[in-house]
């Protein structure tokens, strides 16, 4: 537009293809959505939905009041669900650090080939949840506490990897380089070099995932990979409902506990 | 003695960083590197110990080619040349000693320094190189708390922790107040006189390099255009480096600079008395 | 110049913890935990001895997945895994506006921000499947329990995203437009909007791939969806069609991880 010659009475801070675009876009969406619905719904049985209502009101008055006699019960497989989600943790933090170092685009020892099965990795390992490692696991080496912890470690890995190998990523290259013109060997330039550099992140990374591995450790046990979620499967299966309280209650406490926790250590690094 | 053969460095892209740097640095001489933003300096310099790899040429380092080393003999090698880094470049999270003592890196095995484990005569070495630079006091202290100076200090001690035998010295000042600039550089050129250790000095003030180095070599464009004692740099000479621009709006600087020098001269005549 | 005169040796003064004490005793409690830690773990070696034989059979059934033989399951529960992912992702987010902007301090109400808070509190306090089991013991199995968990979810962290942004909006460009003597709706819609609008679209990509992860985890307590295939499939050791979902599974992932990031760059 290189002359007004009058205004427009008309404004619009979007040009008329870009507005049609725009609506066209939200359209799409919505004819999505209905046939989504539709399709999703097709094998609903609208009955059980009517009566879910009610189906609530039961289950709340069969929750309370929550069984208080039932805790000292839940100390044992407490005590299991944290070292679950610790040595887990630990597990995959160990496996995670040498991935996440052959995935970085500046330490990977082979552009081609390593970092690719690297990358491969941790996209695995991030999309497959912890309770489908477990379900996996359940049936490859039995019920019972190893089969969660290699869970959460595996799952671990690709979190923790990700988020490392970004860290070294960003680290700063200026002191890298200074390291290297002393004549470092390439083990002495990554403990003087990077490992510095990514020790706060480093440390972030591993308790902020020791905090959601709590989560995801208490849950484990419906597949049998032990903890409190045992608990949690036996009690839903007896139809004991005010067990599921005291232990949802309990689980809750727990997480909100890991939370502050993992919180107060990661202020105290950082 | 260090001396550079046709030295030149083409980049992937195509841009011809040097072409044919032929030089020569004899022991003990301090040779200051001017030259516009791009003219090569940096690549220069990093040509020599080999964090970049020059296209062709050659870099003899006494009587050792540093250009066709294999990966260990270039390791052993680059302990005989101490650089010194634009922004200093120390690893922030450790401590000023973690940093003095990783010039020693090249002459200890992976063990010793990954537990901090230097020999009794490395660690004597380090606190007498603390002790030249008046940073002691703060060997424990971690890199990332000290003053721009200070951390430039601890640059120059890594660089003379490995009994370097050539010093490559990257824009020393170019984050510094005018001030601390002067006090670096003449620290840098006391150590040189005092170990009789050539200095390649990448700087980019003019009136600075005048004022220290004993010789001057002007790149523009990745060809040296002038090479010669700091006096014979004449305004013809400059335009020759930088091109065209008003060289007077420089030397203004000069001025201020003579001041300040006076005062440090009757801080230092003070101090001595 | 003599060295003589400088010390020998030197140690790395600790950088956390000052007191020797305290270093000593964290370390001692460490071990301590590990040692007591890896004593309740149980193992039955000749459990998992028997299980390596399955084990490698999985890893087999995983590098020559056989999609063909359960192809109707599998796509199944592909479509209602998908088509839950799609309308809970809509609807949870349609619901977490209005509560989004309710349990924003400098906009709603004192009660209402309680009120608001508390419904993303329970939200994101509560895990996936735990929401699931109760949802599926009051719809009865299938998706629909599924799509009501995942919309459930998806408030909690749509809603506190959008109220901790709304919260941190340039307060100036707020005050401008309430100078104008702008309506509480004319407000929300002009000074709130364009800085909240750009993050919330970015966040309901996010929120769809989450929701299609959770998606398959959800099936395996009954409420659909692929996850539902899966553990059918390992329950009957068919672990060629189980490595054939879990391939299609980080296949998704992946796709939606790469175009949602192609989306924000393109929508921003």
């Amino acid at each position: 537009m290189t002359e007004i010659s009058h205004y427009r009475q008309i404004w619009s801070h979007r040009t008329p293809r870009a507005r049609l675009l725009l609506w066209a876009g939200w359209l799409a969406l919505v004819a999505l959505f209905v046939w989504c619905w539709q399709v999703m719904t097709q094998d609903t049985i609208w009955f059980f939905v009517a009566d879910a209502p009610q189906q609530a009101a039961d289950i709340g008055r069969r929750m309370l009041p929550p069984r208080w006699s039932y805790l000292p019960e839940l100390m044992q497989p407490l005590w299991d669900t944290l070292n679950i989600a610790t040595l887990g943790t630990l597990g995959g933090v160990i496996m995670a650090v040498p991935v996440a170092f052959f995935a970085a685009r500046n330490t990977t020892p082979s552009v081609t080939l390593l970092r690719p099965v690297a990358l491969f990795i941790i996209v695995a390992s991030r999309s497959i949840n912890s309770l489908i490692w477990a379900l996996l696991l359940v049936a490859i080496i039995g019920p019972g506490l190893l089969a969660g912890i290699v869970a959460i470690a595996l799952r671990s890995i690709g979190f923790v990897g990700k988020l490392l190998y970004e860290a070294i990523e960003e680290t700063d290259a200026r002191q890298i380089e200074a390291i290297e013109a002393t004549g470092a060997s390439a083990a002495q330039v990554l403990s003087y070099g990077i490992v510095p550099q990514i020790m706060p992140a480093f440390w972030g990374i591993t308790v902020f995932r020791w905090d959601i591995n709590i989560r995801e450790s208490t849950i484990l046990g419906l597949v049998g990979a032990g903890g409190i979620g045992l608990k949690l499967q036996g009690s839903l299966n007896t139809l004991a409902w005010s067990q599921v309280s005291v232990i949802l209650l309990l689980i809750l406490g727990t997480v909100v506990l890991s939370e502050w926790v993992s919180s107060r250590v990661r202020q105290a690094i950082i | 003695m260090l001396t550079l053969e046709g030295l030149s460095k083409t980049y992937k892209t195509g841009d011809a960083a040097l072409t044919e740097v032929s030089l020569s640095v004899p022991k003990g001489q301090i040779m200051g590197l001017i030259g516009p933003s791009g003219a090569g300096k940096s690549t220069l310099i990093r040509c020599i110990n080999r964090l970049v790899d020059p296209t062709a040429g050659r870099i003899l380092l006494g009587d050792v080619d540093l250009v066709r080393l294999g990966k260990a003999d270039l390791r052993r090698q680059r302990r005989r040349i101490g650089m010194i880094f634009q922004e200093y470049a120390l690893v922030e999270r450790l401590t000023v000693m973690e940093n003095v003592l990783s010039g020693r890196l090249g002459y200890v095995p992976f063990w010793r320094s990954f537990l901090r484990r230097y020999p009794g005569p490395d660690i004597q070495r380090a606190y007498q190189l603390l002790d030249r630079v008046g940073l002691i006091d703060h060997a424990d202290k971690r890199a990332d708390a000290l003053s721009g100076g200070q951390r430039q200090r601890v640059g120059i001690a890594r660089a003379l922790a490995q009994d370097p035998e050539l010093l490559l010295v990257d824009e020393p000042t170019a984050s510094l107040d005018p001030k601390t600039s002067r006090q670096i550089m003449r620290l840098l050129t006391e150590i040189c006189a005092e170990r009789g250790l050539p200095a390649i000095v990448n700087i980019h003030d003019v009136p600075l390099a005048q004022q220290f180095m004993q010789r001057i070599v002007g790149l523009r464009a990745g060809r040296v255009v002038f090479d010669g004692a700091p006096d014979q740099l004449t305004h013809d000479a400059l335009t020759a480096i930088y091109g065209e621009e008003d060289w007077n709006a420089m030397r203004q600087g000069d001025d201020e600079q003579s001041q300040a020098e006076a005062e440090a001269r009757d801080r230092m005549a003070a101090l001595a008395r | 110049m003599t060295t003589q005169r400088y010390p020998t040796t030197w140690r790395r003064p600790p950088q956390i913890l000052k007191d020797r004490r305290w270093r000593i005793a964290i370390q001692i409690g460490i071990v301590v935990y590990l040692f007591l830690a890896i004593g309740t773990v149980e193992v039955n070696w000749s459990r998992v001895y028997d299980g390596l034989e399955r084990g490698q059979r999985f890893v087999m059934g995983f590098l020559q997945p056989d999609f063909t033989s359960r192809w109707r399951d599998i796509s199944q529960g592909l479509v209602e895994s998908l088509t839950m992912t799609l309308t809970s992702t809509v609807i949870g987010v349609a619901i977490s506006v209005p509560i989004g902007i309710g349990a924003a301090r400098n906009l709603a109400p004192r009660w209402v921000y309680y009120v608001c808070r508390a419904i993303i509190a329970v939200s994101r306090a509560l895990q996936e499947v735990i929401i699931a089991i109760f949802f599926v013991a009051m719809f009865g199995f299938g998706p629909f329990a599924g799509f009501l968990t995942l919309s459930f979810a998806t408030i909690g962290f749509i809603a506190k995203l959008v109220a901790d942004d709304i919260e941190e909006i340039d307060e100036a460009q707020v005050e401008a437009v309430r100078a104008t003597g702008a309506s509480w709706a004319q407000l929300v819609n002009y000074a709130v909007q364009p800085q909240v609008m750009p993050r919330l679209i970015g966040l309901s990509l996010y929120r769809l791939d989450i929701n299609f992860r959770e998606s398959a985890v959800i099936g395996i307590v009954g409420a659909g969806g692929i996850g539902a295939t899966l553990n059918t499939a390992i329950d009957r050791y068919e672990y060629d069609s189980a490595g054939a979902i879990l391939l299609i599974i980080i296949g998704i992932v992946m796709i939606a991880e790469y175009s949602s990031s192609y989306l924000r760059k393109f929508l921003q």
